[in-house]
């Protein structure tokens, strides 16, 4: 016992710095992982709050872009709505029309970045929406370009986003011109090439095709717009790489949707059923 | 140097660590590290209990704000308590000695080393758990020889500049 007690004492200070450091350790590993990380993440009032009085300043400094790009995106929606009003009117439809059909699935709720990563190999966002804006983990982060990411952590007004731009971030993609599919990931080098991995070996790829989200997972609606193949690597085999260009610049992004899926719980309860 | 000062500089470097350090990402990777100076204006004490502590809680703030789970907090508290060590290696002090230290006051060539040491040493176990995996240890070795001397150039401008307020 006196021995204990003198080795404690004469190590006190080491043992401290073990207790704390494996907190830290802790910390860590629990970020590394999806929804663990539960205490440090910056979707909380405090965090969350300084990072929303601090973007508001400096939003100033990129209106201007900002302003061309929704117009922009303005723009190719209203040409997309006069295409389909001109398809509206000349189908004729003969059956009758069943109300229940035309039930919205996917509902935006538009946002703005409060913090955005790019350069760690596990980057996080923090965007100013939160549970009381209806957003809840596991929700789909577009811009007009293209995907961004998935909520992660949800406090009531803010809320964590797992960027594609994280080396666990698995997200299912496709080809444009076949429906060959594959899982988009990210190798952590660079922040304007992410990584396709798992499309068949069948499958033909050429370089400039476009890529976007698959629609087997129920969090990206398809059809989102990923990115442009640029090279391929490692051709013909199955450990076959595909490079793709993304279409955002991820180090410079500010406003953004949440995607609701109004039919997600549905989906989620029959596969869980038809596992069991 | 009274206790509110160091309070006041620390949350300063924080600031400017989280609002304009974090985001100067220079190809990527790199990113100078200046809140390291917390370990250099933190007087030096016989308890180590309080140090370790205040570092560790540092580290923890920062994280909190860049979402880095642990990283700084830990990789702040490694050369938090390492400290003692390289000043006794350094600077030959004693325990008596601790009251009265003042890095300004010491030769340039010994602050030199010890800064260095102490930061090169910060940045490698920071740049280590980021990455975690032995998989990329060149970019690991990489990060920290640019990230560290951007830090050490940014910390001793910073500190030849304010020598006179910071004392």
């Amino acid at each position: 016992m006196q021995q204990l007690i003198y080795f404690i004492r004469k190590y006190r200070y080491f043992l401290f710095f073990l207790v704390l450091e494996f907190i830290a350790f802790n910390l860590v590993i629990n970020n590394r992982s999806f929804h663990k990380s539960k205490f440090i993440n910056s979707a909380n009032s405090i965090t969350g709050g300084f990072y929303n009085k601090t973007t508001s300043i400096s939003d100033y400094f990129q209106l201007n872009k900002e302003n061309s790009e929704l117009s922009n995106e303005n723009l190719l929606l209203k040409n997309n709505l006069q295409k389909a009003l001109q398809v509206l009117e000349t189908v004729h439809i003969s059956r009758s029309i069943d109300t229940i059909q035309f039930k919205q699935r996917y509902s935006f709720i538009n946002g703005r970045i409060e913090k955005n990563q790019y350069a760690s190999y596990h980057n996080f966002l923090t965007i100013n929406l939160g549970e009381l804006d209806s957003v809840f983990s596991e929700m789909a982060v577009i811009n007009s370009k293209g995907i961004i990411g998935i909520t992660e952590h949800v406090s009531k007004n803010y809320s964590r986003v797992q960027s594609i731009l994280n080396t666990n971030s698995k997200i299912n993609a496709k080809l444009k011109n076949n429906s060959y599919f594959g899982s988009l990931t990210w190798n952590g080098s660079d922040y304007n090439t992410v990584q396709l991995l798992d499309i068949p070996r069948q499958a033909i790829v050429k370089i400039g095709d476009t890529i976007i989200t698959g629609g087997m997972s129920s969090i990206f609606p398809e059809g989102v717009p990923i990115g442009q193949v640029i090279n391929i690597k490692e051709e013909a085999t199955i450990k076959r790489v595909i490079n793709i260009r993304l279409f955002n610049d991820m180090s410079n992004l500010k406003n953004i949707y949440v995607i609701k899926d109004f039919d997600k719980e549905e989906i989620m309860n029959l596969e869980k059923s038809s596992n069991e | 140097m009274n206790k509110f000062r160091i309070f006041f500089w620390s949350i300063l470097i924080l600031l400017l660590q989280i609002l304009l350090f974090n985001n100067i990402n220079f190809s990527q990777h790199i990113n100078p590290y200046v809140y390291i100076a917390f370990i250099f204006i933190f007087p030096l004490n016989k308890n180590r209990f309080v140090f370790l502590f205040i570092a560790f809680i540092y580290g923890l703030t920062l994280d909190l704000f860049s979402d880095t789970g642990g990283i700084h907090a830990a990789s702040l508290l490694f050369v938090g308590f390492l400290r003692l060590s390289f000043i006794k290696l350094f600077f030959k002090k004693n325990t008596i000695d601790y009251l009265l230290f003042n890095l300004h006051s010491e030769a340039f060539g010994q602050v030199f080393n010890y800064v260095v040491t102490i930061t090169v040493i910060h940045h490698f176990v920071l740049f280590s758990l980021d990455n975690f995996s032995f998989h990329n240890m060149e970019t690991v070795f990489l990060n920290t020889l640019y990230s560290s001397t951007f830090t050490l150039v940014l910390y001793f401008l910073g500190s030849y500049i304010l020598r006179k307020k910071i004392t």
